[in-house]
């Protein structure tokens, strides 16, 4: 019989400990992946016509207009 | 090619805002609706200076990873773009931004707010190249004409430079060289690690 007791106690015990566990409150956070329309890339239209290198030395060139030091030839 | 990225010379901005009125112009951007904004920093203070701010592009952007309903995308060249079909103009984007970036027009009555505007680095969006739709949406895109952002193009004290993340880092570079030879000192490019991780590396 005090054996029994003491096993209910000791379950009893467990339980309400169990009781001041704490699961986490962060949700775990995942990358969402775009659901929108897919876009084209800027050269794959006209005046390019998807010729990459072509728009690429566009850009770079354009680029290289925003240095003086190049345009005041120093 | 690297990547499109916006550097901003703190130096030289004259605070004319002349790249605030060339993008409003250049997309027609609704009243109310700032792309790009002039900052002054230290005003009236010793050392007072002005930035151009705008959407940076973050490579890592806290707004794609915050919004609801996933309309950010990177597109191959490092430009962020969203789809605004998609967006319900909840403003996660904007708390999220550390650059203010995100604007919302009033979509009607009571402030209701309507769906999110930024900087596209003159990119447009997700309709077809240089269409209609993609003008009224999102503005010009520049960039599938072989051009770069209106903004940067046009700023007198090119103090505003859009472009190839390396070319720009070189032009910024070379300045710095000049500046140290005549015994002026830069800082680093205002925002660069905030939104392209340490040293603008990425």
């Amino acid at each position: 019989m005090i054996r029994f007791g003491v096993l209910a106690l000791a379950a009893v015990l467990a339980l309400g400990v169990s009781a001041c566990s704490e699961r986490t409150q962060v949700a775990e956070y995942k990358q969402g992946t775009y659901q929108g329309k897919p876009d084209t890339p800027p050269y794959q239209g006209a005046p390019y016509n998807g010729d990459r290198a072509a728009w690429e030395r566009a850009e770079a060139t354009r680029a290289q207009a925003q240095n003086e030091y190049k345009r005041i030839n120093r | 090619m690297a990547r499109m990225k916006f550097l901003c010379d703190a130096e030289r901005c004259i605070e004319c805002n002349g790249c605030v009125t060339a993008c409003k112009q250049e997309h027609d951007v609704p009243w109310g609706v700032n792309r790009r904004r002039v900052v002054t920093l230290n005003d009236g203070k010793p050392g007072q200076r002005a930035i151009s701010v705008a959407c940076m592009h973050c490579s890592d952007a806290p707004c794609m990873a915050v919004c609801p309903v996933n309309c950010f995308y990177h597109t191959e060249e490092g430009v962020v773009l969203h789809d605004k079909d998609l967006c319900i103009g909840c403003g996660y984007c904007f708390y999220a931004c550390p650059f203010g970036a995100p604007q919302f027009p009033q979509a009607g009555a009571f402030g209701v707010r309507g769906k999110m505007d930024k900087c596209t680095f003159c990119a447009g969006g997700p309709e077809p190249d240089g269409s209609a739709a993609e003008f009224a949406k999102y503005g010009r895109n520049r960039l599938s004409e072989g051009k770069l952002p209106a903004c940067a193009e046009m700023c007198s004290t090119k103090a505003l430079l859009g472009g190839d993340g390396e070319v720009i880092s070189d032009i910024y570079r070379q300045r710095v060289t000049m500046r140290a030879a005549r015994g002026t000192r830069s800082g680093p490019p205002w925002g660069w690690d905030t939104a392209y991780g340490q040293g603008g590396k990425s």
